[in-house]
């Protein structure tokens, strides 16, 4: 078979493929953007609690965000000259 | 065959950097091009990264995977995440990299490019980087902890409590050293002014969308709140141009200094989701994009160096800051080469995410030479500058005069060609009234920037939308910085009387909180007038304290890790952290030893109150001063500076001595004797569910 000839099949897998690779940069730009300014990935700590501890509720994002904005700033941040 | 191609390549590479490294330190009498600095940089950054932090993660500190990290043992999906490596070299980066890396390089330009870049290259490998990667590896080690607590733990609690006090001085420092940078950048320029001034509404209302509007949307109120300044730089300029508004935003550089002592008060005593950090949002993200596109336009446009490889400052007759090549070139360039203040990040939320224990070398070392980088292109831009106008912009008053003829002048009797019309054109082009004598790293490395970015977009800005827009992104984290700072600062005040005085410590209390931050404000506040009104313009006086007591702290740090090594029973590795240390101890107490005795008044603080002190005696006003009182200010000014100076070499003695007999009393033991926390390896942890 020659490559021009390709199943449509194979077109879909190999764009699935680049979208989910797109998709996980950009999650990890996402990441890095927000711990660079103190907030951790608010999907891991959902992962976690649910994993973790099935029996304690589940912060909501916006609450999420003020705890860690707090967290932060709360007792002073380390930064450089 | 795979590890013979691997050979010859990094044969290759070390052959090229000697090369360029060869072309910038031998080249005289021509100019050379930037990428011959950049290029030597890169490659030896690359190179000691894979061979020597290798061989400290291998050899010295024994990196082990299979051993739980603080991240793993305490996950709770907030403070405690294992975390993929790159995004917490992100997080580590922007923790670390600030103002200092920028301005110290550009001061250090008074010797020509050469004694600064080989500091930087030097300094990074072998100490600043070390310090950095053994720090975060050593709290990794301790449950996170900090470095401070890691000092009472192996070394006893005095150390640990005269390391605290270093601690607070150095803040103090670094507030009134970084905010008189934004004073000398923003008196008498309304442009720059009205930038910085529309941060704080534009702040305010990041705060409230993300409190009340749509709360925790960083990313597209950031957005907002970036175009937002961008149109307060471009509006800022037709606020200048106004003549009834431009008076609003024109203030001298008292006035200034007593907005910024307010501001500072107000903002650490507002709520920190309000002001803090909406801002600290806005400035990590334009700082680190602002690097990459100085970055990115440096190696595009490929500028040459006019500043010569070395000048006649050498000497120590340099009129940005006093004093000869060693010791103080090595107190000038803290960050960029090593910064004491990178053990505290380093022992602060980074080690509570690494995911494992071997990522430390690429966070904690790499991170470092990515600052260095960073100081590198500050460098450059300063360099690129023609060394007349470098000149005119941080020489003080004292020295140039105060029109751009005297200080052409004054410049050409230092042997270089500048032209009054030149200084005055380079005014008109950033859309300033004038550049002369804006000392503190910041408006020079702006005009740097301007002259790169608008060589290599012509059509898009200006010369003075580019200065303006430096301006903004250099006051924008340095304002961040008076304010966080205060804040710790304050904690720290709060916990150092409340060991004496228990309810200070409450941080609830009212009355409490207004004290502290009053000590606290008032300490940066007296520094930062004292450097507005001083004659020399300031950053003379006070950058070499900063600086000392920066590369203090690093000391402190290496002594701390340099003793843990030797309880580790790792002996032979102790040069790794041992050299950098003594070489810092030499230089800052070297540098101190001068600034405090040095018998040329010119850098010795006290031999400078004595010439003042006797003329006041006979009655008589010595220049620069004007009156009695000042004189009698300048008098009790430098017995104050002299007495931190004596503080700052008390304290990294002490520290010394007391490493010392920790170290002699761990060699003669037979076991480790370090404090480590107990070994869970990453299989336990996970058994273990957590």
């Amino acid at each position: 078979m020659s490559p021009q000839t390709k199943l449509p099949s194979q077109d879909t897998e190999a764009a699935a493929g680049w979208r989910a690779r797109l998709h996980a940069a950009w999650r990890k730009a996402e990441q890095t953007a927000n711990l660079a300014i103190g907030v951790p990935d608010y999907e891991t700590y959902v992962r976690h609690q649910r994993t973790q501890h099935p029996d304690q509720p589940v912060m909501s994002y916006p609450v999420f965000f003020r705890s860690r904005q707090d967290a932060r700033y709360g007792k002073g941040t380390s930064r450089c000259c | 065959m795979n590890t013979w191609t691997s050979r010859l390549g990094w044969t290759l590479l070390s052959v090229f950097a000697a090369v360029c490294l060869g072309v910038v330190a031998l080249r005289r009498g021509e100019t050379i091009n930037a990428m011959w600095l950049v290029a030597a940089a890169g490659s030896i950054f690359v190179i000691g990264y894979r061979f020597y932090s290798r061989f400290i993660a291998d050899k010295a500190l024994r990196l082990d995977g299979a051993r739980a990290t603080p991240a793993q043992l305490h996950n709770d999906g907030l403070d405690y995440v294992p975390t993929d490596r790159t995004v917490l070299f992100g997080h580590h980066f922007a923790a670390i990299a600030g103002a200092g890396p920028l301005v110290g390089p550009v001061l250090a330009a008074q010797m020509g490019y050469l004694p600064g870049t080989l500091w930087i290259l030097v300094g990074v490998i072998f100490a600043g980087a070390v310090q950095d990667f053994v720090t975060l590896f050593l709290s990794t080690r301790r449950d996170a902890r900090s470095l401070g607590e890691m000092i009472r733990t192996e070394l006893g609690p005095t150390a640990g409590w005269v390391a605290l006090v270093g601690v607070l001085l150095i803040m103090i420092m670094l507030i009134a050293v970084l905010a008189l940078i934004v004073v000398k950048a923003l008196a008498a320029s309304p442009w720059g002014t009205f930038t910085v001034a529309a941060t704080i509404p534009i702040a305010l209302f990041m705060g409230v969308y993300l409190r009340h509007l749509r709360p925790g949307r960083v990313g597209e109120v950031s957005l907002i709140g970036v175009v937002l300044l961008l149109l307060a730089v471009t509006f800022g300029g037709q606020v200048a141009a106004d003549p009834n508004w431009a008076p609003l935003f024109t203030f001298d550089a008292k006035t200034m200094a007593w907005m910024l002592i307010g501001y500072g008060f107000a903002a650490s005593v507002l709520p920190v989701w309000l002001l803090l950090a909406p801002r600290d949002y806005l400035s990590t993200f334009m700082k680190i994009g602002t690097v990459g596109l100085l970055a990115i336009a440096i190696l595009v446009a490929a500028p040459e160096l006019k500043m010569p490889a070395l000048t006649r400052f050498t000497d120590g007759t340099g009129p940005v800051w006093s004093g000869a090549l060693f010791p103080f070139l090595f107190i000038t360039i803290a960050c960029g080469s090593v910064s004491g203040f990178h053990a505290l990040v380093s022992s602060g939320t980074t080690p509570k995410m690494l995911a494992n224990e071997r990522d430390a070398r690429f966070i904690g070392y790499g991170s470092m030479l990515m600052e260095a980088c960073v100081a590198i292109m500050a460098l450059t831009a300063a360099a690129v500058l023609e060394p007349g106008v470098y000149f005119a912009m941080n020489a003080p008053a004292a020295a140039i005069g105060t029109t751009a003829e005297s200080a052409a002048t004054a410049i050409a009797n230092w042997g270089f060609v500048v032209t009054p019309d030149l200084l005055t054109q380079t005014a008109k082009d950033i859309g300033e009234t004038t550049i002369l004598s804006r000392a503190g790293g910041a408006p020079t490395l702006a005009v740097g920037m301007a002259q790169i970015l608008n060589s290599l977009m012509p059509g898009f800005g200006s010369m003075a939308f580019w200065y303006h827009y430096a301006i903004l992104f250099e006051a924008l984290f340095i304002l961040t910085t008076v304010d966080a700072g205060t804040r710790i600062g304050r904690f720290m005040v709060q916990d150092l009387v409340g060991a004496g005085y228990a309810p200070f410590r409450n941080t609830e209390s009212w009355v409490a909180n207004t004290v502290a931050t009053t000590i606290c404000v008032a300490g940066w506040g007296w520094f930062l007038y004292q450097g507005v009104t001083d004659p020399l313009g300031g950053i003379n006086t006070l950058w070499p304290l900063f600086g000392i007591a920066n590369q203090m702290l690093a000391g402190i740090a290496l002594i701390f890790a340099t003793v843990t090594l030797i309880k580790m029973k790792r002996e032979r590795y102790v040069w790794i952290t041992a050299v950098p240390m003594a070489w810092l101890l030499i230089c800052t107490l070297t540098a101190g030893w001068l600034k405090v005795f040095s018998s040329n008044p010119k850098i010795g603080f006290l031999a400078h109150a004595q010439k003042f002190g006797d003329a006041l005696a006979k009655g008589e006003i010595v220049a620069p001063a004007k009156s009695i009182a000042q004189m009698q200010q300048v008098f009790l000014n430098d017995r104050i500076d002299a007495g931190l100076a004596m503080i700052f070499m008390v304290v990294v003695v002490t520290v010394f001595v007391l490493g010392v007999r920790t170290a002699w009393q761990a060699l003669r033991a037979n076991a480790p004797s370090t404090h480590e926390a107990p070994y869970v390896t990453t299989n336990e942890t996970a058994v273990a569910g957590h």
